[in-house]
């Protein structure tokens, strides 16, 4: 099994470095058995993610965005096996995550795949000192057992994100929120991964602060070829560091596309009601579309199209039926209106073409 | 955009605003030598990053301070009238009616026991002369300004009712509940989601411009500045850095710390490889570093920067604290 499984991981002749088809997560929401019983109340699924499907070709970075409660996170979470799918497959390097049951044969792609979270502050051991921290995958891992070698291999971690070796003596709390970060970067890079998926890395930071992270980011992409899955709810962060970027609401991907021309060009009328509600550094003094409507309660959410209450352009088909993915030049949306040609241009920018569905 | 002045004296003032936070290791600095001042019907954005001290100077002005941080020298001056020295029970007769406040978490700023109307009306009564009815159809009217729909049926909900967004407006109607002069929002829209964020500030813009309420609107993001201030104040370390017209700053910066910081917000629509970056953090209240507060960080530090403090000097159409405009700047701008 294991010799099959290098096999497997090994080659790399697939451009796509992640393939994810169909992912679904459905929480059981339910009252307790009890009020079930007594009361007559119902149980309750809340579909986090509803069937999703993308790929990140490797060395390049997807980012997902999306308001509260769009499923974005939990899909971070699917992707390096913190929560089990519901339904749909997750295929790294070819070797697909569903179907590793044991330990043994989760290990190697385990080391490959990394996460940085959120919370700098909540994310490090506040009683282990840094060095121990970053040093845990490659302990975790069996990467080396030569103390010397652990603690030169720290050392140079540390330099890579801009820290000094002799900061591995200290405790997390000697440090900002960006230094927090960078660690906790470190730590990612200590296994060698290819992959990594960053649930908001920059949301708790200060803007310089951010600024450096995501400096840093690129440059270590360029310099170890790193693929990473990027999920922010900042849609200029997810400009400045992405190649393509999908965006989510209530489960569903509703776009994606490469983000130049997400950005110039939105085709879904969320992504536009998105990018129309971004406070503007510019003061070009551009109308505004009057934002209406809020994100509707997950547990129960509208029928057909998910957006339909909110949207513009709604009509009968779109609150009867749920819309699916068609092609457009580079990406995917799930329009009613786009598919049937009824939506306005978005951005005179590009000449106007509609849907070759 | 240019500030209404109808008459000479501005709505607020504030002088050389000193914030202090005693220690055992003595009393740290917060707020130092703060100056600036509020048109009536202004909104002036306080922008800075966390622990610039912009929340503190808020807090300052509406006397919510926590202890022990308390203000330690300077004067704060409302409608012409000294407000940093009031006894307690005339402080709380001000804010509230005079000057209304709105908090970052809208669900902090409402108690989660009592009804909305319960709420509005005690404010409303407190502050005025209506008897409970006409509060209630007061409260309700307000509610109705503020975009929440059927207002008649939800005012008898309890916030725990009411989602972020629609909570925040609730905290908006309660701060405009008595007409007051000037509001402090201090990081309204930052709980919020970018399409919650966008409603929250063209409500707040409406209702100011309707009501001729000045704002003093402190937050990290300069977006929100950007649509909503007529004049931009950036804090660092506990001090002014540079302030001026908004457009002014966001387009001429002249500090470097607001250059390094405009530089690096990834702006979408513009193509850059590498964010600005100011190296370095801002240094915390024990070790902030002699001369200019910024100068380690700063690209273009020279001696004097090391050993003396800037004040705030003319520089363009804006104010800088910084040396490089020391020399016979001309003094274009009407501000100030």
């Amino acid at each position: 099994m294991a010799e099959a499984l290098r096999s497997q991981t090994g080659a790399g002749g697939d451009q796509a470095l992640v393939r994810v088809t169909d992912l679904a997560k459905y929480f059981d929401v339910s009252p307790p058995f009890l009020n079930r019983v007594l009361q007559g109340q119902r149980r309750a699924v809340l579909k986090a993610v509803d069937g999703i499907s993308f790929e990140i070709p490797r060395g390049k970075t997807f980012s997902l965005v999306g308001e509260s409660g769009c499923g974005k996170s939990t899909v971070a979470r699917l992707v390096v096996g913190l929560y089990a799918a519901t339904r749909g497959r997750i295929a790294f390097d070819g070797v697909e995550l569903g179907a590793l049951k044991r330990r043994s044969e989760m290990a190697p792609v385990r080391r490959r795949l990394q996460m940085i979270f959120q919370d700098p502050y909540a994310s490090l051991n506040p009683r282990w000192r840094v060095a121990d921290i970053v040093a845990e995958p490659i302990r975790a891992h069996g990467l080396s057992n030569d103390k010397a070698a652990i603690l030169d291999r720290v050392g140079e971690l540390l330099r890579q994100v801009g820290l000094a070796p002799v900061d591995g003596e200290k405790f997390p709390h000697e440090f900002s929120g960006g230094q927090r970060q960078r660690i906790s970067i470190a730590r990612a890079l200590a296994s060698q991964p290819e992959f990594l998926v960053c649930d908001e890395p920059t949301s708790a930071l200060d803007v310089s602060v951010q600024a450096q992270i995501l400096n840093l980011m690129k440059a270590l992409q360029r310099s170890f070829g790193l693929t990473y899955l990027f999920i922010s709810h900042d849609l200029a962060v997810v400009y400045y560091i992405s190649d393509t970027v999908g965006v989510m609401y209530l489960g569903r991907l509703v776009e994606w596309a490469d983000a130049k021309s997400l950005f110039a060009r939105p085709r879904h009328p969320y992504t536009r009601m998105l990018l129309d509600a971004i406070p503007d550094l510019e003061m070009s003094g551009r109308q505004r579309t009057p934002v209406a409507g809020e994100v509707p309660n997950p547990i129960t959410p509208p029928t057909g199209c998910h957006f339909h209450p909110r949207c513009p352009f709604a009509n009968e088909r779109c609150r009867r039926e749920a819309p699916k993915a068609i092609k457009i030049a580079v990406g995917e949306v799930a329009c009613h209106a786009v598919e049937e040609g009824r939506l306005p241009d978005a951005e005179v920018k590009a000449p106007p073409t509609l849907p070759e569905g | 955009m240019a500030a209404p002045r109808r008459r000479n004296r501005p709505l607020l003032q504030v002088e050389d605003l000193r914030i202090e936070i005693p220690t055992r290791k003595g009393a740290l600095v917060a707020v130092d030598g703060v100056s600036f001042h509020i048109e009536e019907g202004e909104v002036l954005g306080v922008v800075g990053e966390s622990g610039a001290g912009k929340s503190l100077t808020g807090a300052a002005i509406i006397g919510l301070l926590e202890p022990p941080g308390h203000i330690a020298g300077g004067r704060i001056v409302f409608e012409g009238e000294r407000i940093d020295d009031l006894p307690y029970e005339r402080m709380r007769r001000l804010r509230g009616a005079k000057i209304g406040m709105v908090f970052q978490d809208p669900l902090t700023s409402l108690n989660p026991l009592y009804t909305i109307n319960q709420q509005l009306t005690e404010t409303i009564r407190t502050h005025t002369e209506l008897g409970e009815k006409a509060a209630r159809s007061r409260a309700i009217e307000l509610l109705g300004e503020v975009g929440i729909p059927a207002p008649e049926r939800r005012i008898d909900q309890y916030p725990h009712q009411f989602s972020g967004g629609m909570r925040q407006r609730v905290v908006i109607a309660l701060a405009l509940a008595v007409n007051p002069r000037l509001i402090v929002a201090d990081e309204p829209t930052t709980a919020l989601d970018v399409s919650i964020q966008a409603q929250i500030i063209a409500l707040l813009k409406r209702l100011c411009r309707e009501h001729g309420t000045a704002v003093m609107l402190v937050t990290h993001d300069m977006g929100v500045i950007a649509e909503t201030a007529d004049r931009v104040a950036v804090m660092y370390a506990g001090r002014i850095a540079e302030i001026g017209p908004v457009q002014q700053v966001i387009r001429h910066a002249r500090h470097p710390y607001t250059l390094g910081l405009m530089g690096s917000i990834p702006t979408i629509g513009h193509e850059v490889e590498r964010l600005t970056q100011i190296d370095g953090a801002m240094p915390r209240l024990t070790e902030i570093p002699r001369g200019c507060a910024f100068n380690p960080r700063c690209p273009k530090a020279f001696a004097r920067c090391h050993v003396e403090r800037p004040e705030l000097l003319p520089a363009g159409q804006t104010e800088a604290a910084c040396w490089l405009y020391e020399a016979p700047a001309q003094r274009t701008g009407s501000d100030g």
